[in-house]
């Protein structure tokens, strides 16, 4: 939690079993380095990942939110990544609106070949995300704030 | 007339409409008034806080809450309502999850009362004078409440028991809960006052295929009033969205804005909504989709409409950091603008 040169995010990336998974899988065979930071959840698809893991994921401590994808047309269940895209292009407008830099969640097509493109998604990610420092959304910080403005006025009150 | 039920109403953030919803029970107002002794109703009846102060802990045997904690004197009377009480209700969608009142949680109290006090175009206040939390003036010191922050639901600031949602809830629930109450034939604490399946369960409309090219506003036509709504285009928040409101909006042919919640399972309200609606439209290139999905106007106001206080995120960032900010007493918080 010092300065922001050596803060490490937490980056939250979920990956569908049958293209993004297997990217990440050949990364590690093929010995690529990508930082640890990406945490990788895998799913059977990109659009099981429902639009409240994603906000969950910021809730429960993650500075970054990457979800993996097959390339469209590519979907082991033929659709199931335009219905992702289709959430991705709300979640980006109802993230500003939280005020959520557009840099903290992201959407990548990556095929069960391109298990170089993965490890450069989560280099990119990192140092993105890195760069700027934690969102602090956690339920912990959430309620340390509750608790100074709800039971503890401590005199701080203004008008 | 030892036995009758002692009750106390009370409205915080809320509009008024909660009230007029206890009265909406009609006649049945009379039998709540032979039922019960109310101790506290400020709409109504002429009580004092002291009064309420004088009773015993756990004196009253109801109380029913209306609206969310937006100032310390909300915060106050709950904690005071909840002392005095055996059991405390949640009465209405701003109780509940923050309702309306909460979507001011996009601003926070600086933004807030510069809007309110400097720019709208109705304000003239040359001395740029804002509302202070203490005044002194010959005769003593004057006292106003905190305005805080962000805008909490009820069970943030105490212990609630029941929850009763709606905007407002509607009367025939209000009996089901005041009739539980007096029978004494409650539910498991905690319980939500409604139904567990969701508004298009008990909707009546026809439904097939849920695909659309673009969404309207109820402005923009007249729909078919036969037809799902969301299949005509309509934002409606009825597959997210607990039923039990006996669905007065859409047999008005309105869509449901969501005004009782989520779900039992649903992970979120605004969430499930925008996988829902998102996932609606048709098409496979990026760039039609994302003009389509622009006629979702403001996706946080529409999906969070009445939960925004009961979400994950809560607060635009700019809020959480500023309220830190303020009362470490330090320089602005380390985020919202990234370097």
């Amino acid at each position: 939690m010092s300065g922001k040169d050596t803060f490490e995010p937490r980056i939250v990336a979920f990956l569908c079993n049958w293209c993004s998974y297997t990217a990440a899988d050949l990364a590690g065979i093929a010995r690529l380095k990508y930082p640890g930071n990406v945490r990788i959840i895998r799913v059977m698809c990109s659009g099981r990942v429902a639009p409240g893991f994603i906000l969950k994921a910021f809730h429960e401590g993650a500075d970054g939110v990457l979800v993996g994808g097959c390339h469209p047309g590519d979907c082991h269940y033929l659709e199931g990544n335009y219905k992702t895209l289709k959430r991705k292009l709300v979640m980006d407008r109802l993230l500003d609106q939280f005020g959520i830099e557009k840099d903290r969640f992201r959407l990548e097509w990556i095929s069960g070949a391109e298990g170089e493109k993965l490890a450069r998604v989560a280099n990119e990610m990192t140092e993105r995300v890195r760069r700027l420092g934690p969102l602090g959304r956690t339920r912990e910080r959430l309620a340390r704030a509750d608790a100074l403005e709800l039971r503890n006025e401590g005199g701080a009150a203004s008008g | 007339m030892a036995d009758k039920l002692k009750l106390a109403l009370y409205w915080a953030a809320s509009c008024g409409g909660c009230e007029i919803a206890v009265l909406d029970i009609d006649e049945k107002i009379l039998k709540v008034a032979e039922l019960a002794d109310i101790y506290l109703w400020p709409v109504a009846l002429d009580f004092k806080y002291k009064d309420v102060e004088a009773l015993a802990d756990g004196f009253l045997d109801v109380c029913l809450f209306n609206g969310a904690i937006r100032n310390s004197e909300q915060r106050e009377i709950a904690e005071l309502l909840r002392r005095k009480s055996k059991v405390m209700v949640a009465f209405g969608a701003c109780a509940c999850y923050g309702g309306i009142p909460s979507l001011a949680n996009q601003f926070d109290r600086d933004q807030i009362f510069g809007r309110v006090y400097f720019d709208t175009p109705s304000t003239v206040n040359p001395g740029k004078v804002l509302p202070q939390t203490s005044y002194r003036v010959p005769e003593g010191e004057l006292h106003l409440p905190t305005f805080y922050n962000a805008v909490y639901k009820l069970d943030d600031a105490v212990k609630v028991d029941y929850y009763l949602p709606g905007c407002p809830p509607p009367p025939s629930l209000i009996w089901t809960a005041v009739e539980a109450i007096v029978s004494g034939n409650l539910p498991p604490p905690g319980s939500v006052i409604a139904e567990e399946k969701a508004v298009c369960h008990f909707c009546t409309k026809r439904k097939d295929e849920k695909t659309v090219t673009a969404f309207r506003r109820v402005h923009e036509f007249i729909p078919d009033p036969e037809k799902c709504l969301l299949e005509q285009g309509i934002i409606c928040s009825g597959p997210v969205t607990r039923g039990g409101c006996g669905e007065r909006c859409l047999s008005a042919n309105m869509p449901c804005r969501g005004c009782f919640g989520p779900t039992p399972e649903a992970i979120e309200q605004g969430a499930n909504m925008l996988g829902a609606v998102a996932t609606m439209v048709e098409g496979k290139d990026e760039q039609a989709l994302a003009k389509a999905l622009e006629t979702v106007v403001d996706p946080l106001g529409t999906f969070y409409r009445f939960t925004l206080a009961d979400s994950f995120l809560r607060l635009r960032n700019r809020s959480l950091t500023a309220r830190e900010a303020e009362r470490a007493g330090a320089a602005p918080a380390p985020k919202e603008v990234a370097s």
